[in-house]
């Protein structure tokens, strides 16, 4: 049971590790704004130019094929 | 394309299909139906966004938009240049400097309401070059945009938001906001370090409790024990100092604060739990308090956070006040920021724009919608030697005033403050939970000392350990929790039935108001009446009535004007008659006049339209006009509507009656509030016999009825009442501000002003006032969730603490009973009904929800 000597400061390093990333985003500002981030991560990342033709909005997707 | 065209116009003329805007999905009026192409749109506004959302490839938003709930709302731009925003000064104390060419500022928006929106604004960098990033906070509806000055400026990329729908406005107070924004990190993070420390505590000591039922080697528990004593002490003296601060506080004021009992219990168990663990025997109870310090500090954040939204509302409104001016000098004009104004000044006011300060007119003729101040939907006209109001807009040409007061001497400044010092006036709030503090911290002592001194005589070995199981138990961790908890649940399903109240204690004052001593005010413009005007009486040949009115609507939809836009609104019965060509000739605050497919038209004022025809035919006004007309014209003004004369080829044809109509729930919800035994009474700033006509439809006397009320004297009204019992104010203007503030509670309804949002309790966000009555009933069901939950919560501590006292647990005991009473306190929060849309069902018209969202 002597591993516990080693075990158990690892897992209070572990947890503090865990406890410095969460205070390093809380001071950075991750956690101001908890309203808009739910609704951000719905909008697909698309490359950010203009699209040359602005017209069609979405193309329809094709009917579901039968495999032949 | 124009077989497309062709076939929607002709779908619209005879099988009445409505037209959704391309923009907004609104209905368009006929008059705005056009010809030429498939994109439709209900006004000017939308076309703008619509147009420059397409100009730069961001289509995909009407998608989204589709996608996301919420009402539709019709685009509302400025239309402004915000040229004062590039003045060197100006960004110096509202732009942060990020870098060698970058800055940062913030923005309040308008007309922000879903996730597409989100995705356009962030998008921004694309409709205004040299913007680096946009990020919004959709529930601040606040915006940070980070610019390089090298490549734009700061008023392009203001214009670019308008451009968009989205007017911005500057936030003022970035100090106080980013000072309260590092608070709240810090809160965090006091939080995370409690919480870690808590649960790492928490699992030592389960190996602890283990090890004293089956045994446990020596070295191992010292070891637990001197961990848990080195993680409790991070965290009592960490996180913990903010109770031993606010107990230190208390000491000083010599009041009682909850904070107290909690500084001594945690005080107590550290120094008690440090002894016995140096020493080796004995209970350690940093279990206990490291989980006390957490979840108390749970509850203050969510606490916090509610109080917050209160405060940016204030600031929402300050921003919205007008920050520029276009100031005359010579034959020059320019943007000024507003704090530059000096009085005599002249200043110009466009069409459309606002007032900066009160002042006199001295060139121009037009009208100004003064229903900021008077609660008045109705433009007044104004020429030359008349005085206007800051605040007030000018809605049909450009004026120019000479400047007689400024900022907080004008009208509205004035206004401001009393609403300002009423709600500072306001007795200060006092939590349900902070009532038991006081006997709270003088039993817990008490008995603290008592069952100290009294296991001395006993058994002087656990005296100590009794006495300080005996305050973790009394620690009111339920107890602070279950206010707060309960609260923001309530909260929570109030703003997804549209309900935004402000905080807890305003659910409070609601029930704690006796009905049968409680009067209800109601403001009647706006709040009893739909916001906007519509077409309420006709006089003239009814067989005319379906071509005439099709010809108002199309010309009156090239207006912009309150009693145009009321018109413009008509639709004909009878398809067929939709006008061709439509041609508008001359337009102005009185009237309109056009040509509707070869017919000559006058719609306006008498004046106007007698002005008009006596013009032509210099003809005698008194034979001209029929007595029935003038009959009409009267008794159309008696009854509160606005009397418009419409003209058609150099003749009289009609007279319309122009007004407000009374909101369809408006009658069910006094009978029902006059049910529970309220006083219900009418302030309004209309006329009296208007406010009486109002008041008769819905069942209320003339005693009940009040006309012609300034802001002021609604003020002393609500005063007067408050001296024999509460007071609930329901209002929507500028005008009813001071008076919500001054009232116990104040609500304002929706599409109401600003000013009215910030002094008011609660607003109630779905339109028609049935939603008070589901306000009352859901406060009512809040107050028994949280009465219920400070009775457990109680019931617990009373319990442990006479186990404790008794000696029947230890802190093993407490330890397990604590986090139960809290859970418990959670569960009933959680699992409680308070405002659920089944519950009251208010009945909301399709007609009514367009016409508030057409304010």
């Amino acid at each position: 049971m002597e591993v516990i000597y080693i075990l158990m400061p690892l897992a209070i390093l572990l947890a503090a590790g865990a406890l410095v990333a969460f205070m390093r985003a809380a001071a950075g500002g991750q956690f101001d704004d908890l309203d808009t981030p739910p609704y951000r991560m719905l909008h697909d990342d698309e490359a950010d130019v203009p699209v040359p033709n602005p017209g069609t909005p979405s193309t329809p997707t094709p009917p579901p094929t039968t495999l032949a | 394309m124009v077989a497309l065209t062709d076939s929607l116009f002709a779908e619209a003329r005879n099988e009445q299909v409505d037209v959704a805007c391309s923009h907004c999905g609104l209905e368009v009026p006929l008059g705005r139906i056009a010809l030429e192409t498939t994109e439709q749109f209900c006004c000017a506004g939308c076309q703008v966004v619509y147009t420059a959302i397409r100009a730069h490839g961001l289509d995909r938003y009407y998608c989204m938009q589709a996608a996301s709930p919420g009402a539709p709302t019709p685009a509302r731009l400025s239309g402004r240049n915000y040229l004062e925003l590039d003045n060197a000064e100006f960004l110096d104390s509202y732009a942060l400097r990020l870098g060698a060419n970058l800055r940062s500022i913030e923005f309040f928006l308008e007309g922000v309401h879903c996730s597409a929106c989100i995705w356009l604004v962030e998008k921004l960098a694309r409709v205004a070059p040299g913007v680096v990033e946009s990020r919004l906070d959709l529930g601040r509806t606040l915006v940070r945009v980070v610019w390089d000055e090298r490549t734009t400026q700061l008023s392009r990329v203001a214009q670019a938001l308008d451009s968009l729908g989205y007017p911005p406005h500057v936030g003022r107070d970035v100090k106080s906001r980013e000072l309260r924004q590092l608070d709240n990190r810090k809160l965090l993070i006091k939080i995370a370090l409690a919480g870690a420390g808590a649960g790492n505590v928490m699992l030592l000591a389960f190996a602890l409790y283990g090890g004293s039922f089956h045994g446990m080697e020596g070295q191992y528990s010292a070891l637990f024990r001197w961990m848990s004593l080195v993680i409790g002490l991070v965290v009592l003296l960490g996180p913990g100092s903010l109770f031993f601060r606010g107990a230190i506080a208390a000491l000083r004021t010599r009041t009682a604060h909850l904070d107290l009992p909690i500084a001594i219990g945690l005080g107590a168990g550290t120094i008690a739990g440090t002894i016995n663990t140096v020493s080796g025997q004995g209970e350690i109870y940093f279990d206990s308090l490291t989980g006390l310090v957490f979840f108390l500090l749970v509850g203050r954040y969510i606490q916090r956070r509610l109080e917050q939204r209160a405060t940016d509302t204030v600031e929402r409104l300050f921003s919205l006040t007008p920050s520029y001016a276009r100031l005359r000098q010579g034959d020059t004009v320019r943007e000024v920021p507003i704090e530059a104004l000096e009085l005599g000044q002249l200043v110009e006011v466009l069409a459309g724009g606002s007032f900066p300060a009160d002042g006199r007119v001295v060139e121009g003729e037009s009208s100004v919608d003064l229903s900021l101040l008077t609660g008045e939907s109705r433009p007044v006209t104004v020429v030359a030697g008349d005085n206007v109001f800051a605040g007030a807009l000018n809605v049909a040409r450009p004026l120019t005033a000479q400047i007689s007061a400024l900022g907080r001497d004008t009208r509205v400044g004035k206004l401001l403050c009393l609403m300002q010092d009423c709600a500072q006036r306001k007795a200060p709030i006092v939590q349900l939970a902070d009532r038991f503090a006081g006997y709270f911290t003088v039993a817990s002592l008490v008995l603290f000392v008592g069952t100290y001194f009294g296991w001395r005589l006993l058994d002087s070995r656990h005296a100590l350990d009794h006495a300080v199981t005996l305050l973790i138990v009394s620690c009111p961790c339920g107890l602070g929790l279950a206010t707060p908890f309960a609260v923001s649940v309530a909260l929570g399903r109030a703003a997804r039935a549209s309900i935004l109240v402000k905080g807890g204690e305003v659910l409070e004052k609601l029930i704690s108001a006796p009905a049968h001593r409680s009067s209800v005010f109601l403001d009647k413009t706006g709040t009893l009446t739909d916001p906007g005007l519509r077409l309420i009486e006709w006089h003239g040949a009814s067989n005319q009535r379906p071509r005439l009115e099709a010809e108002i609507a199309a010309l009156e939809s090239k207006v912009n004007h309150p009693v145009a836009r009321a018109l413009s609104h008509l639709q004909p019965t009878d398809a067929a008659h939709l006008p061709l060509s439509t041609e508008l000739l001359q337009a102005s605050g009185n009237g309109v006049e056009g040509k509707v497919d070869g017919r000559h038209l006058h719609i306006g004022s008498e004046a106007f339209v007698v002005a008009a025809l006596s013009d032509k035919h210099t003809i005698n006004t008194g034979s001209f006009f029929p007595q029935w007309a003038t009959d009409a014209s009267q008794a159309t003004s008696k009854r509160g509507n606005t009397p418009v004369w419409v003209a058609v080829d150099g003749s009289l044809a009609a007279i319309i009656g122009v007004g407000s109509e009374i909101r369809s729930d408006a009658k069910s919800t006094i009978a029902a509030l006059q049910g529970r035994g309220f006083r219900v009474a009418i302030l309004s700033g209309d006329d009296p016999t208007a406010v009486r006509m109002v008041g008769a439809q819905l069942g209320l006397d003339e005693m009940q009825c009040h006309g012609g009320l300034t802001p002021e004297g609604k003020v002393q009204f609500v005063e007067a009442a408050a001296g024999h019992g509460p007071v609930i104010m329901v209002g929507d203007g500028v005008n009813d501000a001071a008076a919500l503030s001054a009232a116990n509670v104040g609500l304002a309804v929706r599409g109401g002003a600003e000013a009215s949002l910030t002094a008011a309790d609660a607003y109630l966000g779905r339109p028609g006032v049935g939603v008070i009555v589901e306000l009352l009933d859901g406060a009512a069901r809040t107050m028994s969730v949280i009465r219920r939950c400070l009775w457990v919560s109680l019931g617990y501590n009373v319990v442990a603490a006479v186990l404790a006292i008794t000696g029947s647990i230890g802190p093993l005991g407490a330890a397990i009973l604590m986090p139960m009473a809290s859970f418990t306190v959670l569960a009933i929060a959680l699992v409680s009904r308070t405002f659920d849309k089944t519950l009251t069902h208010s009945v909301t018209s399709g007609a009514e929800w367009e016409a508030s969202s057409w304010k």
